[in-house]
C-alpha cells in the first residue's frame, strides 16, 4: 500500500525482491497509522461481512435470481440481517472511501483537484450512508399489504 | 535478439508483489465503485415492490450477470490478498517465506473461483439462451 513519503519510518536497506526482516513500510504515526490500522481492523471484518454477503446473495441458493421485494422482506424481518447489511454498509464504504483516498494521493498531485476529488468522494460516502441507514432501519413492507414479505 | 529480462520481475524493477499490488488496487477501486451504485439500488426497497422489482430485474439480465461474476471474483481477490498484506504486516519473518505465501494465496483465489464459476457461469448460459 502506498504512503505519503514524510509519514514513512525509515526501514533501512531492503533487500530487492523480498520484504527484508523489517516487514513492510508502515505510517509512523499520527491519523495515517490510525488509518492504517483501520483498514486491516475492517478488513478482518469484512472479511466475514463482505465475503459472506457475496456468497450469500450472489452464489448460493440461485444467487440475485431469487432477490426481490419478498426476499428483501423476509430477510429484513430478521434483526440478524438488518445488522449485518448496516454494519457492511458503513464498514465498507469508510474502507473503500479511505482506500480512494489513498488511490488519489498517489495519482491526483494537484492539490485543489486532489480536495475536490476526496470532498467528492466525501460527499457521496455520506449521502449514501445517510441513505442505506434510513433505509435499513425504516424499512416497513407492511407498508405494501399483498405483496410476498410483507406481514 | 535475446530476450531481455530482468532479475526480480518483467515490468519494472519490482518484486513480484507489484501484480498484487496492482491487482488489489484495481479491485479495490472497482467494488467501491460498484458500492455506490449498489446501495442506491438497494435503497429503493423502501420505495415498494414495483419500483424494487423493476430496478433488481437488471440483475438477472445474462451481461450483468457475467459483470456480476467479476463482482466476486474482485471482492474474494481483494479479500486473500488482503489476508496476504495483514500476514506481512503483523509477522514480519513471514517475508522470508514471501513467494510461497504469495503463491499459496493466488491458489486460494484461483481454487475458490472454480466452483463459484460454475455455479454462476451455468446461470449466465441459462440465461443466454446456451444451456
Amino acid at each position: 500500500m502506498a504512503i505519503e513519503a514524510p509519514e514513512h519510518t525509515p526501514s533501512g536497506p531492503v533487500r530487492r525482491g523480498s520484504l527484508g526482516y523489517r516487514g513492510r513500510e508502515r505510517p509512523a504515526g499520527g491519523f495515517e497509522l490510525w488509518s492504517w490500522l483501520f483498514m486491516r481492523v475492517s478488513g478482518v471484518v469484512l472479511l466475514l461481512l463482505a465475503v459472506g454477503h457475496v456468497l450469500i446473495m450472489h452464489v448460493l441458493d440461485d444467487g440475485v435470481d431469487r432477490v426481490d421485494f419478498g426476499f428483501v422482506a423476509a430477510r429484513w424481518a430478521s434483526p440478524f440481517w438488518r445488522t449485518w447489511d448496516w454494519a457492511l454498509l458503513i464498514l465498507a464504504l469508510i474502507h473503500g472511501i479511505n482506500g480512494l483516498r489513498i488511490v488519489v494521493q498517489d495519482y491526483v498531485r494537484w492539490p485543489t483537484i486532489r480536495f475536490a476529488v476526496n470532498m467528492l468522494f466525501y460527499v457521496i460516502g455520506f449521502g449514501l450512508f445517510a441513505l442505506g441507514t434510513v433505509v435499513v432501519f425504516t424499512f416497513d413492507p407492511s407498508a405494501w399489504p399483498g405483496t410476498p414479505g410483507s406481514r | 535478439m535475446a530476450k531481455r529480462k530482468s532479475d526480480v520481475g518483467t515490468l519494472y524493477k519490482g518484486s513480484p508483489g507489484q501484480w498484487s499490488w496492482l491487482l488489489h488496487r484495481i479491485t479495490g477501486v472497482a467494488v467501491i465503485l460498484f458500492l455506490f451504485a449498489h446501495v442506491v439500488d438497494t435503497a429503493v426497497v423502501g420505495w415498494g415492490p414495483e419500483a424494487y422489482n423493476r430496478v433488481v430485474s437488471v440483475y438477472h439480465n445474462w451481461v450483468v450477470k457475467l459483470l456480476e461474476l467479476g463482482l466476486v471474483a474482485a471482492v474474494l481477490y481483494h479479500a486473500i490478498n488482503g489476508v496476504k498484506i495483514m500476514v506481512f504486516d503483523f509477522w514480519p519473518a513471514s517475508a522470508r517465506r514471501m513467494k510461497s505465501i504469495a503463491l499459496a494465496s493466488t491458489a486460494i483465489f484461483v481454487l475458490s473461483m472454480i466452483p463459484i464459476t460454475w455455479i454462476m457461469g451455468r446461470s449466465i448460459l441459462e440465461d443466454a439462451g446456451v444451456l
